[in-house]
């Protein structure tokens, strides 16, 4: 583990030399009078799954909207590739807590909803969407509708469906909060094994420390309103081992427990 | 409901009411209500012959038409209404006015207004109809989850379809329910509007039958339209079943 906050400054927010993906550039929200973030500078690191953990009202799922230009900022900007983005754009795409599935379509026909919409031909789109629904493991399941899956299965589809449109960059809300324990820690594993295959920038807000240490690169620690960055950590686990071996790793369980010390001041 | 050990099919109640009608009928002590089976003979005659025919089509032609624009203005203000906080200010108090008003009352204003013939008719229809579906259109718009909304603009979904492939058909559910109930209220007002303007299509033939006392041919023609209501509204409720694949989503 690597506890980047605690050997330097706001300096270290910016990655010197690598290759960053997202850049976060003096974020702020105001709700009318309430503060949500106050200048946020974060950069996201190509490539690798960045978390961004807090306590429950502490911005994170709002950054994550405002990166996703589905919600305007109050100051700042936010750079993808170098790009300043002011809304959604096809190199980023959404995972939702709640799934965000049409409830008409099936299986197939929400997972290529977002290329049906970039205008793609049917055969072809089905063809990308067949491949992706094959990957996280729902084969067999094209016809279905969303009512007929578990809610493992229905966040599949919303992962499928991201995957589909072929973005740099995919934005996770919390997508395993309204999935059961057992169905999140399988889901998990195959979260890794896809990042690893994928090759793209994951951005994933929960609010799971063992979920965050399990599944990230870099940890990006909020406090609590006005949300504004407290700690950055780099759980270094090895990832070759078996997930059940990662779960009884002693440096994964000390990163769990200083990222709990850390959080619990915002604990009420 | 169960009877003795056996299941009793739903209809089968009417059978019972159907055998108290024509007992009544045949004991002869209310002129008003002749026997069942006369009413039913009357029926199956009064179809065939040209008057009622042209009625019919009279009627079910003023009712389409009315129900047709109504459905399209009621869905188009309900969903500018779930849409939009100032529309729905601004158009609520009148919605929820008009739903619930004896509309009844205003067929002579509009007798006035649109002269003593079909478009009077037409006017009623959609006056009858509209209200419920606005109403039923907003509750709908307004249950669409906000995340499908994002979900849309977040894969680079156009205004147009953002409304056509996924705010309308989230909100079809309430929109179906909408019309269906807007459809019974249409049947009503097609006849409450022929019977006040009197000299149109069914409500010609009522005024006709029950002036007369020609008591057969008046309960066969409300049989038929108690029929032609019922069988309408059926047909939109299977068309609600069969969008089940909404259920346990929303």
């Amino acid at each position: 583990m690597r506890n980047i906050t605690a050997q330097a400054t706001a300096a270290a927010t910016r990655l010197a030399g690598s290759d960053v993906a997202v850049e976060v550039r003096g974020i702020s929200k105001l709700y009318s009078e309430v503060e949500a973030l106050r200048a946020i500078d974060l950069d996201f690191p190509r490539g690798k799954l960045t978390t961004l953990l807090g306590p429950s009202g502490c911005g994170k799922t709002t950054l994550l909207k405002i990166i996703a230009g589905l919600i305007p900022a109050t100051a700042g900007e936010i750079r993808v590739n170098g790009q300043v983005v002011t809304g959604p754009g096809p190199e980023r795409a959404f995972v939702f807590q709640d799934f965000a599935l049409m409830p008409w379509a099936t299986v197939m026909r929400n997972v290529a909803f977002g290329l049906e919409l970039k205008g793609m031909g049917r055969d072809e789109r089905q063809a990308i969407a067949a491949k992706y629904i094959a990957e996280v493991g729902l084969t067999g399941f094209e016809s279905k509708y969303p009512h007929e899956l578990s809610g493992g299965m229905r966040q599949r589809v919303g992962l499928a469906r991201a995957f589909a449109v072929n973005a740099d960059v995919l934005l996770l809300d919390e997508p395993f909060s309204a999935v059961d324990e057992q169905n999140r820690r399988k889901f998990q594993e195959d979260l890794l094994s896809l990042v690893e295959k994928e090759k793209k920038t994951f951005i994933f807000v929960t609010h799971s420390i063992e979920e965050a240490v399990y599944c990230s690169d870099r940890i990006v620690i909020l406090s609590r309103r006005p949300g504004r960055i407290s700690q950055i950590i780099e759980p270094e686990i090895d990832r070759s081992a078996s997930p059940d071996a990662i779960r009884r790793d002693q440096s994964y369980l000390d990163t769990v427990e200083e990222i709990w010390q850390g959080l619990k001041r915002y604990v009420d | 409901m169960k009877l003795f050990g056996y299941r009793v099919p739903m209809m089968a109640s009417l059978i019972v009411w159907c055998a108290i009608w024509e007992l009544v009928g045949r004991s002869g002590a209310l002129f008003l209500i002749p026997p069942l089976s006369d009413v039913l003979v009357a029926a199956v005659a009064l179809v065939q012959t040209g008057t009622w025919q042209a009625a019919a089509i009279t009627t079910l032609n003023s009712f389409l038409v009315g129900m047709a624009l109504a459905i399209l203005v009621g869905v188009a203000i309900g969903v500018l209404m779930g849409r939009s906080v100032a529309a729905d200010n601004l158009l609520g108090i009148w919605v929820n006015i008009f739903v619930s008003a004896p509309l009844s009352a205003l067929v002579p204003v509009l007798m006035i207004l649109f002269g003593m013939g079909e478009t009077t008719v037409v006017v009623t229809v959609f006056l009858f109809a509209v209200w419920i579906i606005v109403l039923d259109t907003r509750a709908g718009i307004q249950g669409v989850p906000p995340s499908l909304i994002e979900m849309g603009r977040s894969y680079g979904a156009s205004r147009f379809a953002l409304y056509f492939r996924i705010i309308l058909l989230s909100a079809l559910p309430e929109i179906l329910a909408g019309i269906r109930l807007g459809v019974i209220r249409g049947v009503k007002g097609v006849v409450i509007g022929q019977l006040l303007v009197s000299i149109l299509g069914y409500g010609e033939l009522f005024e006709l039958y029950s002036r007369n006392f020609d008591m057969e041919n008046f309960w066969a023609l409300t049989i038929i339209l108690f029929a032609a209501a019922m069988l309408l509204s059926g047909l939109i409720e299977s068309l609600e079943k069969r969008v089940d694949y909404y259920a346990g989503v929303r």
